[in-house]
């Protein structure tokens, strides 16, 4: 995959607010790249340089290896979904599919052609009359969506296209926009603050913080190996210790969680013995059982039990030490007070040093 | 009770409203000369009044003129002005558009004796460009105000959608921007039409015998003699404002509609 849209130290600020500081960031041609943090934290803003409605106020977007970050909208060739739809209150269905090709002076008979052929695509070939008010929200999100591609833009930018929709539907059109992605070859930038949105739909993720970029990767290494604190608090559920770091040998490193717990991890060049640490470990990745097993076995104590229809939650707790478990059930004796072992695969922890 | 006493006190502001066209107007259709009743016989020979006698038939020639002319004058402004004060970084936006709406508080008669004085100077005193230019500064506050609240109702990401897919500032505005904020031109138009056709004051101050409206007219043949063919006027008149009256509502109805649909 080749560079295709390049963010060189891009920043931007509104007045003395710096929102984006100082921004690497590349896209490759026909990824399909999320950019995913809480609300604030700038996603906005650089879809919104990305499409020519921001200036940046320092640094350099490049498309193709042309500057674009001083091109006016209309010349970027970018489909924009927004997150209100922003469908022409005042045009038809069709009409409205129809407006960029009549941008591009295509003839009279291709737009009819292109616009037919488009709708079906989406399965709104028999609304084409209606108004935008005379559509469900999926319906306008969808034509919203069938707008944005009919013009084959060089890229499509969503600005949380399904934020107003129900979950269901929700759902629905996240498979219905991979699914065009995939068959379309599109390059797609896609902003959400929707995390499981972002591991399910992208080819990558960028989780933004603060208008930083806290790591780029793909959805499994996000999940699996995130580098950050943030990132690891903020996609899934985890385990956050503060711990130590006791010794390294040949690939793995024994942490101390506590005073007198310690668990085998495995370590990458980075850690070094005496180094502070942040100890990080998913919910489903613990094990509770009777006996130990495996390398990290902690002998812990039962404190609450929360029932989740497909998994449960427990509580664990020795001394002032606490964990969260994810089970799908657990044996039929234990209840809070119950003493169960928890292990866990050296593999499945991670250990942040900055 | 209270809602009794509401519902009263509502007729009877009503009453209090309606009453003096009420007891008026039918006397447009007396056939007798004086202003009293009873009518005897019925006829419409103060209409016919209107349409041939010369002073009368110049001065609805007139407000016609006079009044379109200071509708599109100030609708043109106006617009513009409505499409200038909505540009997020205009310096003084709220300062000049407390300016742009002045002609609606300020006392007419104020306004009347600068004109003058000022329209004597340019030269363009008892002229109909200088009847219309004067009827256009009391127009454009309505047209500002109607076409902005239009513009408001604009959801600004549907500009935006339009740019992003390949329209240039011009066509955007062809396309989405007019065509949405329509409505409220039109209505604007309306009201600067009405606003025109009853305007009195600034006009005894620019306007010479030649521009003579409508509306001045039956203000000096109300003083000269009473005649019924200013009751017959009055009719005219008050035919063609609910006329306007209710083209303007249903635009706003329609604007509305438009807008509610913008939100999703
Ligand atoms: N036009 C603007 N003027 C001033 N501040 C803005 C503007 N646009 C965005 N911001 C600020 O920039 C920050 C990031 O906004 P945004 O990019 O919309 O975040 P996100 O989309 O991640 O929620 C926010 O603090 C917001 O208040
Ligand atoms: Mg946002």
């Amino acid at each position: 995959m080749q560079p295709f849209i390049q963010f060189e130290s891009v920043s931007k600020s509104f007045g003395s607010m710096t929102v984006i500081d100082s921004l690497d960031l590349t896209i490759h041609k026909g990824e399909f790249l999320s950019l995913l943090g809480p609300s604030g934290s700038g996603k906005t803003t650089i879809l919104m340089m990305l499409a020519g409605f921001e200036r940046p106020t320092r640094g350099t977007i490049t498309l193709d290896g042309m500057r674009i970050d001083q091109l006016p909208p209309h010349r970027r060739e970018m489909g924009v979904v927004f997150q209100n739809y922003a469908l022409f209150p005042h045009m038809t269905v069709a009409e409205n599919v129809a407006f960029p090709l009549e941008m591009k002076r295509l003839p009279r008979h291709e737009i009819a052609r292109k616009v037919a052929r488009a709708l079906d695509m989406v399965r709104l070939g028999s609304l084409k009359n209606r108004r935008p008010s005379q559509l469900s929200g999926g319906q306008q999100q969808r034509v919203a969506l069938t707008r944005a591609l009919v013009f084959e833009p060089r890229v499509i930018l969503m600005d949380e296209p399904l934020g107003a929709l129900d979950k269901q539907l929700r759902e629905h059109m996240q498979l219905e926009i991979r699914e065009l992605h995939k068959r379309l070859g599109l390059t797609i930038v896609f902003v959400t603050h929707d995390q499981s949105e972002a591991l399910t739909m992208s080819d990558r993720i960028a989780v933004f913080n603060a208008g930083k970029i806290e790591q780029i990767d793909s959805p499994h290494a996000i999940y699996d190996t995130p580098r950050t604190r943030f990132v690891a608090q903020f996609i899934g559920e985890t385990n956050l210790i503060e711990a130590d770091v006791v010794n390294v040998q040949n690939g793995h490193a024994t942490i101390a969680l506590g005073a007198d717990l310690a668990a085998k991890v495995r370590s990458g060049p980075e850690l070094q013995a005496g180094q502070k640490a942040l100890f990080s470990l998913r919910p489903e990745r613990m094990r509770l059982g009777a006996e130990p097993a495996g390398d990290n076995s902690l002998g812990m104590t039962i404190t609450d039990c929360i029932y989740h229809g497909d998994h449960m939650r427990v509580q664990l707790a020795r001394g002032n030490f606490t964990f969260t478990a994810r089970c799908e059930r657990l044996a039929g004796d234990w209840t809070v007070g119950t003493q169960v072992v928890v292990s866990f695969d050296p593999r499945d922890c991670t250990v942040l040093t900055s | 009770m209270f809602r009794t006493a509401q519902t009263f006190f509502g007729l009877l502001v009503v009453t209090f409203l309606l009453m003096p066209i009420v007891a008026i107007l039918p006397l447009a259709f007396t056939s007798s000369v004086f202003l009293t009743y009873p009518i005897e016989e019925y006829s419409l020979r103060w209409f016919v009044e209107l349409t041939t006698a010369d002073a009368w038939r110049l001065s609805i020639m007139n407000s016609l003129i006079i009044g379109l002319g200071a509708t599109l004058l100030s609708t043109v402004l106006g617009t513009l002005a409505a499409l200038g004060l909505r540009t997020k970084a205009l310096p003084f936006a709220n300062l000049l558009r407390t300016m742009f709406l002045l002609p609606m508080v300020v006392p007419a008669v104020v306004l009347g004796v600068g004109m003058q004085m000022l329209f004597v100077n340019l030269g363009v005193a008892s002229t109909y460009p200088g009847v219309i230019i004067a009827h256009a500064v009391l127009c454009v506050p309505f047209v500002i105000v109607s076409v902005s609240a239009s513009l408001q109702g604009i959801d600004p990401s549907v500009e935006k959608a339009a740019s992003s897919l390949g329209a240039s500032p011009v066509k955007v505005f062809r396309r989405v921007t007019l065509p949405l904020a329509l409505p409220g031109i039109i209505s604007g138009a309306v009201f600067a039409f009405a606003t025109s056709l009853d305007e009195v004051v600034i006009t005894l101050f620019v306007a010479g015998p030649n521009q003579r409206t409508l509306a001045r007219q039956m203000f000096s043949s109300i003083r000269e003699n009473i005649s019924p063919t200013v009751v017959a006027a009055a009719l005219l008149l008050i035919i063609g404002t609910l006329c306007l009256g209710g083209l303007a509502a249903l635009l706003r109805w329609r604007q509305e509609r438009i807008a509610l649909r913008a939100a999703p």
